[in-house]
Order: C-alpha cells, then structure tokens, then sequence
C-alpha cells in the first residue's frame, strides 16, 4: 500500500511562496490503478514527483508498504510526458541505464524479456531518432518497467500521440499493469483516458477558501464525494458521469 | 548458350553496380571537394602563364612546386614542418587542457561561471597580436612565447563549446538519472560526457584551426624556422612562389590535422544523424 500522508509542497519563487500542494493526504491499495486530473497547476505532476522522489515534499511523508520513501527507490519507476531516450545510446543501452549495476548476463535477459513484453523485440539496436513517438514511449515504459518495479508512475505518458498508438499503448499499459501486478498512478488531462483506464478517478483542487487550506482529493467514484464544490470543467465531469469509471481486465 | 550470358550480364551488371555504388560511397564526396581547388588551381595557372597578373607576383603553380621540392631536396622542408607542427602540438595540448578545465567548472557551477566568464569574455576580444609583445617579454623569444600565444587562440573555442554545451544539457536528462538512481560516476559517464561531447569536438576542431592561424602570428614574429618564417623569408628575399608554397602547406597540413580529429571522434558521434553538419559547422568556424 502507498501512503500519501500530510504532503505539502512550497515552491520559492522570487522570495514569494507559492504552494503547490498543501496537507494533501491519500492512501493508494496494491494493484490499482488511479488517476490523477484536476486543472492546470492544481500539484498532480508535483504529487507524482514527490512520489516518484524527484522532488522534495516541505512537509509530510510517503511510505510504500510501511517504508518512508525519500528519495527515488527502485520499487517505484516513473515514465514522463516525452520518452527522454538518450539520443547517444541505442534502445538496449537506453533500457540498461535502469539496470547498470547488475551483471552483463542479467542485463541481457531482463532487457531481452522487456523488450518482449513491450512488443518491441528485434530493436535492440535501433537509434532513439529511428524510433516513432509510441514506440519511443513503449522504450521508456520498457526502461522503467525492466527494474521490477511495484509502483509505476505515470506522468501525461501518452499526451504527444496520435489517438490510434494512444489507444494501442493503453491496451498494453493495462496488460502489463494485469501481468506484473502493478500498482499504477497516471496522471492525465485526457478524461476518457482516465475512465478507461482506471479503477479510480481522483480529482486535485486547489484551496479556494480562505479558511481551507488543504489540497482537496475529490474521489469520483465515491458517491459520498461532495462533487458540488468541484471546479472543473463541466464537460469533464459530465463525461465521468456518463461512463461507468472503473473498468478492470 | 543465350541463357548462360543473360546470367553472366546479369551477375555482370550486379557486379558494375555494386562497384559503382561502393565508389560512389567511399569517393564521390572527397571528390565533389577536390572540385573547387581544381577549378582555383586552373585560374591560377591560367592568370599566371598569361602573365595577366606580373609573375614577380604570382608565380606559375609549376614555380611553385619546385620551390617546395628545393626545399624538399635540402632537407630543410621537414624540419620547417616539424618545428610548426610541434607549437601547434603543444599549443593545442596546453590552450585544450586550460580550455577544458574551465570550461567544465564554469559550465558546472553558476559562482564560478560570474567569477570567471566576464574577464574571459572580454579577453577574448583582444586581437592575437597584442599579446605578442607581452608573451615576449614573459616567456622570451624563443619557443615558449610562441606556444603560449597558439594556446590562447585554442583556449577560447574550447572554452566556449564546453561551457554552452555543459549548460546546455537536458536537465529532463538528469531527472532520468535520478529516477533510475544512477551514481555520480554513471551519471557522467552514461549522461553528462555522451552529450558534451559534440560540443566539445567542435570546439576542438576550432580551436585547432585558430591555433593555426596564431602560430603564424607566432612565426612571423621572430622566429628562424617554421612554416611561418618560409613566408617572412620569401617576402624579405623576394620571392612568391615560396610565400604561395608555405601558404598551402599551411592550408594541406591544418586540414589533415583537422581530418584527424573527427576521424578520432567518430567513434563516439556515430549517433549522430548527420556527422557532415557537425564537420561543416566546424569548418565555418
């Protein structure tokens, strides 16, 4: 279980704070997998860093089953808006970078295996730049998925592609998430992503009254959740409404 | 019969045009840029032979020849070679290593970087004779002034490529790093030196080019042999074809220095996608 527990975020900027996250609290079941949306600055990429160990929570914590996570763990691997493949290494080196202190036999293996998992077998040697967009994101799946992690975080992974390798790459993401029992966190802006893909729907919203100061975690699914106060965008959660969210394999 | 030589053509032709296509792999681009100092080789021995320009000024290209191959016969070429080639050597050694050095802790730290690129931004604009004097009073007339004033014109475009290139580097790249708990040590070598090396060829590449162009600033200040000195040489004793002989030993041996160190660096750049745009920004510069 993933434990989000009193996380605040305080950015300086020009010696004024800005908060990104404040007191935010969530705990997070094995083998789920969650979605994170909410407007544009409202934290959830910075949530998914701290996760992730990327960025420094002011103050709470994060425990992964029971353990404080302080810095970026093994057990937690994250994929990014862009692929980030090391344009000097082909796509067997780019993999092994998350796997340089195992021996040169396990490397083959694992990265064999991965790759296979990732359909992308027989690449091994291809350059980042003769690689399209989702097969360079299938190689940073493939990156972060080849440390065994539990946690795979997900950071808008899929935003840059066309709708077809998009859904293709959902398919696979889910399929991956079943085999290995993942827990995943995504966070997107796409709603029908997040409907189709996940067991939960979280929205983030900002404090808005003066006298609340906490990040507000709104559970979509939840029918005790207050949804009046919600700002979001209507049609968002009209479309939340319509489908049914939670959708497993 | 007739089937015999249809295979025969055939294997024939496959065999033409895979030699036509190797040729035109490995030769045509060297070739294409042999084309314009041919075409420069044609004027000028068209000019000179037509006497259109006085041959006390411009010698016949033939005039030329001999006068290297004089100095080829007394045995005096090849030292004159040696002597330039051995302060551009050093030069570029200790100009690169300076150039390096800084150019990593200014490009690393943002203190070190206020400290020092200022002064070394306006440095760089003092033109390369106007450290003559100076160097000559500091280091003697002999072969350390002239070393020292080649380093400064390597230091500068070296310094420059790596410092840009260091900061320059994707800081998404490093948050890879991070995730994937790279050490400090993978992290340099997998990362940080992968990505600051084509800057750093670059600035190699330039900074060995104006390394030639000061060492003749360093020979044509008091120097008794050298590339350099021909040229001074041949102006006091009147005579063109051995300037115009030196000029282009100059140009064959600067360029096949060059040469040599993309050569040595295509090992590591072959992930480039197009190595000829990197040779021809260098070149430029």
């Amino acid at each position: 279980m993933l434990e989000i527990s009193n996380i605040s975020k305080i950015f300086k900027n020009n010696e004024k704070d800005v908060a990104a996250l404040q007191k935010t609290n969530l705990l997070i079941n094995d083998h789920e997998i969650i979605s994170l949306v909410g407007q544009s600055g409202c934290g959830k990429s910075t949530l998914l860093r701290i996760i992730g160990g990327l960025e420094k929570a002011s103050t709470g914590f994060i425990k992964l089953n029971n353990k404080i996570i302080k810095k970026p763990s093994s057990n937690i691997g994250m994929v990014f808006q862009d692929p980030r493949l090391m344009p000097w290494l082909n796509v067997y080196d780019n993999i092994k970078l998350s796997i340089l202190n195992e021996n040169k036999k396990q490397q083959k293996v694992k990265i064999s295996k991965t790759l296979q998992k990732v359909g992308l077998e027989n690449c091994e040697k291809l350059w980042p730049r003769e690689l399209s967009g989702g097969m360079a994101q299938r190689v940073a799946i493939a990156r972060t998925l080849v440390r065994e992690p539990k946690v795979l975080l997900l950071d808008e992974p899929f935003s840059a592609l066309d709708s077809f390798t998009k859904t293709n790459l959902h398919q696979h993401v889910k399929e991956l998430w079943a085999s290995l029992k993942l827990t995943i966190i995504m966070v997107t802006h796409d709603i029908n992503e997040a409907t189709s893909m996940s067991d939960r729907i979280l929205i983030i919203q900002k404090p808005e009254k003066k006298d609340d100061k906490n990040t507000q975690i709104i559970n979509i699914n939840d029918p005790r959740s207050d949804l009046k106060n919600v700002k979001y965008n209507e049609l968002i959660k009209n479309s939340i409404f319509k489908e049914p969210s939670i959708k497993t394999l | 019969m007739n089937i015999f030589f249809k295979i025969n053509n055939n294997k024939l032709y496959k065999l033409l045009k895979s030699l036509y296509n190797l040729f035109k792999a490995k030769f045509s681009q060297p070739l294409i840029g042999i084309i314009l100092p041919v075409i420069i080789l044609l004027i000028w021995y068209f000019l000179a032979v037509t006497e259109t320009i006085r041959n006390s000024l411009l010698p016949t290209p033939n005039e030329v020849l001999k006068e290297i191959l004089i100095l080829a016969n007394e045995g005096t070429l090849f030292s004159h070679i040696q002597i330039t080639l051995t302060r551009v050597f050093y030069g570029f050694i200790g100009g690169g290593i300076a150039a390096t050095i800084l150019g990593i802790l200014t490009g690393v730290s943002p203190f070190i970087r206020k400290l020092f690129d200022p002064t070394i931004q306006a440095l760089k604009a003092v033109p390369s004779l106007a450290w003559v004097p100076l160097f000559i009073l500091w280091f003697g007339i002999f072969e350390n002034s002239k070393v020292a004033l080649i380093s400064v014109g390597v230091f500068f475009p070296v310094y420059l490529n790596l410092m840009m290139g260091i900061r320059q580097i994707d800081k998404r790249m490093i948050e890879v790093a991070n995730i994937n708990n790279l050490n400090l040590f993978q992290t340099i070598r997998w990362i940080l030196l992968p990505g600051i090396i084509p800057e750093w060829i670059t600035g190699l590449r330039s900074g060995l080019a104006l390394g030639w162009m000061f060492v003749i600033a360093a020979e044509l200040m008091g120097a008794s042999e050298g590339l350099g000195y021909l040229m001074i040489d041949g102006q006091m004793t009147g005579r063109p074809a051995l300037i115009i002989g030196a000029l282009i030993l100059f140009a064959i041996i600067g360029k096949l220095t060059d040469e040599l160190i993309y050569l040595s660096a295509k090992p590591f750049l072959k992930w480039k996608e197009s190595l000829d745009t990197m040779q021809g920004g260098a070149n430029n510069a």
